[in-house]
């Protein structure tokens, strides 16, 4: 293909039958959400013309639906949209801090949760939050739709599990368990406006003794993907979340990470700080259980 | 394929424009409707130079297609003064001296604005964290962060009395 295209479906249907066109045609086709990744991407290392395809026409990927079980979230909302939600922002408050510490105002009027996801960076922000909070990705495609799970979902840098006539829909949440907070933490050399050097988010639930009963541990930047740190979960379960245990999920969030250096951080940096904000986040995550946030 | 057609809507008056698909709203902005206020920095979302108002959320023009613009409301730097004269955040700007060479201007009042509207009260740190997406290579910035306290300031003062 010689020329760029811009084409906005109005739904899924329409939107994989594109896609599907593009594939016989053998042309490339690009899915477009705020296009913060897309757009910079066009203007500097990937020039080839293609067809954009914008889905922030589409109801599915707009909508944001709480039930008692769990919570859909539309894959192209910006964050600044969402940052709106209140009632969002209560049951998921590290999801929605990791959001919101994508670029800046502007950039969050158009940056989405899941064009950080499909652009599958290492140290895209909002992948360890949705790790923690046990998402899973609604992917639809030719026969239908499918989940996977946010920690299955990406798989190198840059690229993850969806075919090119596949794409997300959203995002599906299970419904915090009563007592249980999540929190997100990055490291950037300023306080805005940056890629994260390391990034940990971490998710408790703590019964009436203050006994952890359910964890989860996300960690980015400090592996070729973003990886869920099981021995991490598995080293606070069943204490109360106290310096020792906190320790022994900051060493296991250690140990699980195989970063490299750059001019960003070492090896040796980013492995000592991904335990710190591990350790800190949990503090976090504990205390706004303890604190009666929800 | 062929160009697009774009209807918009820009500071109040409806446009129409027929645009290649990789050009970016800031393009549409300067080269066909010729509104020149909204500069290009970087390119790549990076300074905020381009900043307008879409639907009334903060962009960056230049990370916004064109096609993307269309059935959209924008609102530039044209579009922030009315008959009256200036808007206290323009005013504020010039009295403050918040400015030197001026390419980064445009963006700031529009940013400001979007907040005071927003917020009218902000305090320092909010002010700097909703414009941390806007740089200046040449006031350092405290100039701009007392600029808009003191638009606050009187906005509150005009509205109160
Ligand atoms: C100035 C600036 C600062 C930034 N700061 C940060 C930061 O602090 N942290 C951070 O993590 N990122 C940051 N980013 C990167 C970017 O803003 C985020 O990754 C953002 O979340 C991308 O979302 P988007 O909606 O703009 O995606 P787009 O650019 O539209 O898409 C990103 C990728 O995902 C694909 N895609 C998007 N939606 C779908 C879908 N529904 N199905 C299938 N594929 C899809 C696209 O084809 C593309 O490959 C920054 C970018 C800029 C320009
Ligand atoms: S020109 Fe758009 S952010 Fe710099
Ligand atoms: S006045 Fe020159 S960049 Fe701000």
């Amino acid at each position: 293909m010689s020329r760029f295209g811009y084409v906005a479906p109005k739904s899924v249907a329409d939107t994989i039958h594109l896609l599907h066109d593009c594939e016989t045609r053998g042309e490339r086709a690009q899915i477009l959400a705020g296009g913060t990744d897309v757009i910079v991407q066009m203007r500097t290392f990937d020039r080839e013309p293609r067809t954009l395809v914008d889905v922030k026409y589409i109801e599915e990927l707009n909508r944001v639906s709480i039930e008692d079980n769990e919570t859909y979230i539309g894959a192209a909302i910006p964050s600044g949209v969402l940052n709106e939600n209140q009632k969002l922002k209560s049951l998921y408050p590290g999801l929605l801090e990791s959001a919101d510490l994508i670029g800046s105002t502007q950039i969050q009027g158009r940056a989405s949760i899941g064009g950080n996801l499909c652009n599958s960076s290492p140290a895209g922000d909002t992948i360890p939050a949705l790790i923690a909070n046990a998402a899973k990705c609604l992917i639809a495609g030719t026969h239908g739709t499918r989940n996977v799970p946010v920690e299955d979902f990406v798989t190198g840098v840059g690229t993850n599990c969806m075919t090119r006539t596949e794409f997300l829909l959203g995002l599906i949440l299970p419904r915090p368990r009563p007592r249980t907070q999540d929190a997100y933490l990055r490291f950037i050399p300023r306080t805005e406006m940056d890629i994260a050097v390391v990034g940990a988010g971490v998710s408790l639930t703590l019964d009436h003794d203050r006994v952890c009963t359910h964890a989860r541990v996300g960690i980015g930047a400090v592996a070729p993907t973003p990886l869920l740190v099981t021995k991490a979960a598995e080293a606070l379960i069943g204490t109360q979340c106290d310096e020792t245990s906190l320790q022994a999920a900051a060493d296991a969030c250690r140990a699980a990470a195989s970063p490299i250096t750059d001019k960003r951080g070492t090896v040796v940096y980013r492995r000592k700080v991904v335990g710190v904000l591990c350790y800190r986040a949990g503090v976090i995550a504990r205390d706004r259980i303890l604190n009666g946030q929800n | 394929m062929s160009k697009v057609h774009v209807e918009l809507n820009v500071n109040g008056q409806p446009e129409e424009v027929l645009c290649e698909p990789q050009q970016s709203l800031l393009d549409l902005l300067r080269d066909e409707l010729h509104l020149t206020g909204t500069k290009e920095g970087c390119g790549t979302g990076d300074c905020g130079a381009c900043t307008v108002l879409m639907d009334e959320r903060l962009v960056c023009s230049c990370l916004v297609l064109a096609p993307e613009a269309n059935g959209k409301k924008v609102v530039t730097v044209e579009g922030i003064a009315d008959q009256n004269g200036l808007h206290v955040v323009q005013q504020k700007l010039l009295e403050h001296a918040a400015l030197q060479c001026g390419v980064c201007t445009p963006g700031f009042v529009v940013a400001a604005k979007a907040l005071l509207d927003k917020n009218p009260d902000p305090d320092e740190t909010t002010i700097r964290y909703w414009l941390a997406g806007n740089l200046c290579r040449c006031t350092g910035y405290d100039k701009i962060i007392r600029a808009v306290q003191d638009a606050a300031q009187e906005l509150k003062a005009t509205t109160t009395s």
